[in-house]
């Protein structure tokens, strides 16, 4: 058949690249340093491993557990199962689990290790401020989350920053007992590349942040734009990405840190006032994506 | 999806499986003499409108692209209450019902529409009514499979008949394997 006009955002791509290459040389770097420590390498990856594993396996449980949010069955939630069982043949995948979070603020994530294990998530005050259609574009966005392993992708990218925070804290104890212990010149010499170590460390744990942030928006904006050619109506995906953040910004900062943690996974990030730092933002400003999903719209009736 | 699509969160569209839709001549026949149900004369095709779809605005666009017999009124266009097209076709020979959905599915995918289409719809009415209640054969376009529907209320369906009719017709069709994949179409306008 015919190719479709949209399928692939080369600059999008090529972003990416350049952000996932970066994050693999800074794995390339942190085992460098990790073997100038010398014993503890071995424990030190065998913790990180077993951290990001676990993190990556139970995905799924933690972030439904977190966010107090309920598998729900197709008599439970008619409306909300047929909207996702349309979205899940239109694009022939696998048939997430669904799950509500009995909470007012409009939000929804997708999550799970892989295709097989993925549950979709909206919260009430999602569905109750959006109409169909624009709850359809929502979901379509967190299905591509799923179809893009963004999970996984996502895991491995801040594992990074996870092992250069190990790696700090086991340099700063090396610093303090190892130096303590040992007097004279070796001693000294040790206590100096420690303190290269750590500090190595903490810049490889700010640059990894940054580039984390950085690969989670583009995810953001790649999820958009498959959910928006899924559902063929960018405009409507747009209409709900303005409800949605134009409320969150009305409600109250406090109740809102209490998900900090799951931004990531979010559709829209719970955190307002994202004022200057964009550089430090998990997902795209408003601005961006809609922008993206303007020009969608336009390559589509052109 | 490839590993490469997933690292750079790419989906390709999918599209349609048009080659099974002519096994269902055999299965008329079979649902027929094992359960007493004959084709109601009535057929659809389900699909998702989009935005600008090769300058397909209107609904008159996508009627005049379809309705292929337009001396008669037997084909209409509707939406329903998810946003998702119907064209209804209404004609008493099956063969030729099966035919007008596979001709309807082409011209989509000529089009370059065969990513928006979801499925299509037979009906299939007792001989005898009452009976045990219609079933509609659902064939889903993009994994080319079918699957029983039949719905009993506006939210209730009869998953002892479709099972039913899945043992019948399993020689004859592809049938769905996966059960959470005979998604239920509630307000399906095709009786």
């Amino acid at each position: 058949m015919a190719k479709s006009k949209i399928e692939t955002d080369h600059k999008l791509d090529v972003r990416m690249f350049i952000t996932g290459l970066a994050l693999v040389a800074l794995y390339a770097i942190i085992v460098s340093v990790l073997l100038s420590l010398g014993v503890s390498t071995v424990l030190v990856i065998v913790i990180a491993a077993a951290l990001i594993f676990s993190q990556y396996y139970f995905s799924d449980k933690i972030a439904m557990f977190s966010m107090h949010a309920k598998e729900v069955t197709p008599q439970q939630e008619p409306r909300l199962h047929e909207i996702v069982d349309r979205l899940c043949l239109l694009a022939d995948m696998k048939k997430p689990r669904v799950g509500v979070a009995e909470m007012d603020m409009p939000n929804a994530f997708a999550t799970g290790r892989n295709p097989n294990h993925a549950v979709i998530c909206a919260t009430r005050g999602l569905m109750n401020r959006l109409n169909d259609e624009e709850l359809e574009a929502v979901l379509a966005h967190e299905l591509s989350h799923v179809a893009h392993r963004d999970v996984a992708i996502m895991t491995i990218a801040s594992g990074v920053g996870m092992l250069a925070g190990l790696v700090s804290r086991m340099a700063l104890f090396g610093a303090m007992f190892g130096g303590g212990g040992r007097g004279g010149k070796g001693g000294q010499n040790i206590v100096l590349l420690e303190m290269a170590t750590l500090l190595i460390s903490i810049l490889i744990y700010i640059v990894s942040f940054l580039l984390t942030m950085a690969l989670s928006r583009y995810r953001e904006l790649a999820a958009d734009r498959s959910g928006a050619i899924l559902i063929g109506k960018p405009s409507v995906l747009a209409s709900a990405l303005v409800h949605i953040t134009g409320d969150i910004g009305k409600i109250p900062r406090t109740d809102l840190r209490k998900t900090e943690g799951m931004n990531a996974f979010f559709f829209a990030p719970a955190l307002s006032g994202n004022s200057a730092a964009t550089l430090f933002s998990t997902h795209p400003s408003l601005q961006k994506r809609l922008d993206q999903l303007n020009k969608l719209e336009k390559e589509l009736n052109g | 999806m490839g590993l490469r699509d997933a690292l750079f969160g790419r989906t390709k569209q999918v599209a349609p499986n048009l080659d099974n839709l002519f096994a269902l001549s055999t299965a008329a026949l079979t649902l027929q003499s094992e359960l007493d149900l004959v084709p109601s004369g009535e057929a659809g095709l389900c699909f998702k409108s989009g935005s600008g779809e090769s300058t397909i605005t209107t609904d008159d666009d996508i009627k005049e692209l379809l309705d292929f017999d337009e001396t008669t009124n037997k084909v209409t266009l509707t939406t329903d209450d998810l946003g998702f097209k119907w064209l209804v076709v209404k004609d008493p020979d099956f063969e030729a019902l099966v035919t007008r959905i596979h001709a309807a599915d082409t011209s989509m995918v000529e089009h370059q529409l065969g990513p928006r289409l979801l499925c299509a719809v037979f009906g299939f009415v007792p001989k005898t009514p009452p009976g045990e209640g219609s079933v509609r054969l659902v064939y889903l376009m993009k994994q080319g499979t079918f699957y029983p529907f039949a719905p009993t209320g506006p939210t209730q369906r009869n998953n002892e008949l479709e099972i039913r009719v899945r043992s019948f017709l399993d020689t004859d069709l592809p049938i769905e394997k996966d059960l959470t994949r005979w998604m239920a179409l509630w307000n399906v306008p095709v009786n």
